[in-house]
């Protein structure tokens, strides 16, 4: 099993869940938040006060799979994120060791 | 000449002390106008400053800066029925170019509006409407200096600190430039139709005093301090616009000629300052920002104030001009450079927005000019110096005195919330309350 996360650019959830849901992805978890990459920040400017914002709001989506499944997911989110300009965003995959349904006890694949 | 000189006395602001006697019969239409004109002037501090300076605040701050101009509020009403009225439009021991201790500050005998019965007049509008009317510009006066000393000074001390500025600053003031004949800055002749410097420079001065005996805010300038809600602060200015017909034209105390022309050249000012502000920071800094034409809107209704009962809409162009550039400047440049921390730029939108009102106040009020016309034997450079004189001596008197009054409530109680409480933001540890449980 897979723990596959992505850092995509926010306006680019819904076309990432729409490629997972064709896959046939059942759930992910999505979390706002901010970070630094390749993509410059910018500043802004209130009254002559000059700030330079580094960190970019980006949105975090975790998905688990089943390993025969990590291709497909991986594929799904590059092309629902990308727009082919710098700050697309990145996917990380790390390998997951147990899971565990709460409700049922159910764990691993079935629980998935 | 003469008839020319009368109807300049009668546009100047509460023009003789005569006035108070000679206006036996009520006339409703003003009082309907001045009645309105009140609430419209309240609406500028509550609600309309208080958004205004409260979106540019970190969120942390919010309530703070709300409860400020609130509590001002009340504060000052309070006062101005104990004593505030009495002092700053008692006439008793004035006298046309007699310079006494009436000249500076009333006496008390309207203390508590002693003797103001249901149907006293002033200027043929009840006593009763002229005396709130009146409160509204302290109230304002106060709550603009708050801007400066935001994020960072501690309630009771502002508290303390604006109950005795009012007193001791605010309410001779207003009685020097308004009670009439005999009063100081009346009987130089200065023409201060709705307040620049009573209200503005006044409260400019004092809000760069104050910011400066404060000190700066923790982390100014290295730390990014970005307003929370710009969309309050358009609200508020938008607020202050629509309220500033009442504090202008309402100024004529009758709905007349001039309140008509006030009006007229508030609107024209306005919008020209807030061109002004927005092209010269195009200019400057790129991109037209929502809070520079906001500011330069604000940095017109200020100086267009003591001009409002004299210039004419070309003077009113000119004016608004020159102002948004002037207080743009101020504020994005004149402030970075000389390093004080004047949170919301009050000394740079008031003060100087002000000062350069009252000084074009003297150019504009000349018939050539397209104003109303100066006094019999008075010439436009006579006129600017008066207007320099009473600048200075606004500058001088409200300056000396705010620096006083922060050193001696400063004895009494600390000034400044300390660092760890600047951190948290003031509205946890000073309200207890946070402005947004989301």
């Amino acid at each position: 099993m897979k723990m596959v996360v992505a850092i995509i650019k926010p306006f680019k959830l819904d076309d990432v869940r729409d490629a997972l849901q064709e896959v046939g992805v059942t759930g992910i978890t999505v979390s706002e938040v901010k970070g630094f990459g390749r993509q410059k920040g910018h500043t802004e400017l209130y009254r002559g006060a000059e700030y330079v914002v580094d960190f970019l709001p980006k949105v975090k989506i975790e998905v688990a799979v089943t390993d025969d499944r990590v291709d497909a997911v991986v594929e799904a989110i590059t092309k629902g994120a990308n727009t082919g300009r710098i700050g697309d965003g990145k996917i990380f995959v790390l390998g997951l060791e147990q899971v565990v349904r709460i409700r049922t006890g159910e764990v691993d694949s079935d629980a998935l | 000449m003469k008839v020319l000189f009368r109807c300049l006395a009668a546009l100047m602001f509460l023009a003789t002390t005569g006035a108070y006697a000679d206006t036996p019969t009520l006339n409703s239409g003003d009082t309907a106008w001045m009645l309105t004109a009140t609430a419209l002037v309240l609406f500028m501090t509550i609600p309309g400053l208080a958004l205004f300076y409260g979106g540019l605040v970190r969120s942390k701050n919010v309530l703070s800066v709300l409860m400020q101009c609130f509590a001002i509020t009340a504060l000052v009403t309070v006062l101005w029925t104990l004593y505030g009225y009495s002092m700053s439009f008692s006439t008793t021991g004035m006298a046309a170019g007699v310079t006494n201790l009436n000249s500076f500050v009333g006496a008390f005998d309207k203390a508590m509006f002693a003797g103001m019965a249901r149907d006293a007049l002033v200027l043929g509008v009840p006593e009763s409407v002229f005396a709130t009317f009146q409160l509204t510009f302290a109230i304002i006066t106060v709550a603009l200096i708050v801007g400066s000393i935001a994020e960072r000074m501690r309630f009771g001390a502002l508290l303390l600190f604006a109950g005795l500025w009012v007193t001791v600053v605010y309410f001779p003031m207003a009685h020097m430039v308004w009670s009439g004949a005999g009063g100081f800055m009346f009987d130089m002749g200065v023409l201060d139709f709705a307040g620049g410097t009573v209200v503005h420079i006044n409260a400019g001065v004092a809000a760069l005093v104050a910011c400066l005996v404060l000190g700066k805010r923790k982390g100014y300038p290295t730390t990014a301090m970005p307003p929370h809600n710009l969309t309050y602060t358009v609200i508020g200015a938008a607020m202050l616009w629509v309220g500033w017909f009442g504090f202008n034209a309402g100024s004529a105390v009758a709905a007349n000629g001039s309140a008509g022309m006030a009006m007229l050249v508030t609107q024209i000012a306005t919008a020209a300052a807030a061109l002004s502000w927005m092209a010269a920071e195009w200019i400057l800094h790129r991109k037209p920002s929502v809070l520079g034409v906001v500011s330069g809107a604000v940095a017109g209704l200020v100086a267009i104030t003591p001009a409002s009962g004299t210039c004419g809409p070309g003077g009113a162009l000119v004016i608004g001009l020159i102002a948004g550039a002037a207080c743009f400047l101020a504020a994005s440049k004149l402030k970075r450079a000389l390093g004080y921390d004047d949170s919301l730029d009050v000394f740079g939108v008031h003060a100087v927005g002000g000062i350069v009102g009252a000084i074009l106040t003297g150019v504009f009020a000349a018939s050539s000019m397209g104003g109303a016309g100066l006094a019999e034997g008075v010439s436009i450079g006579s006129q600017v110096w008066i207007q320099t004189k009473s600048v200075l001596i606004t500058i001088v008197y409200s300056g000396v005195l705010t620096f006083v009054l922060l050193k001696l409530v400063g004895i009494v109680v600390p000034l400044r919330a300390n660092a760890d409480d600047e951190t948290e933001g003031l509205d946890l540890v000073l309200h207890n309350e946070r402005g947004y449980n989301f």
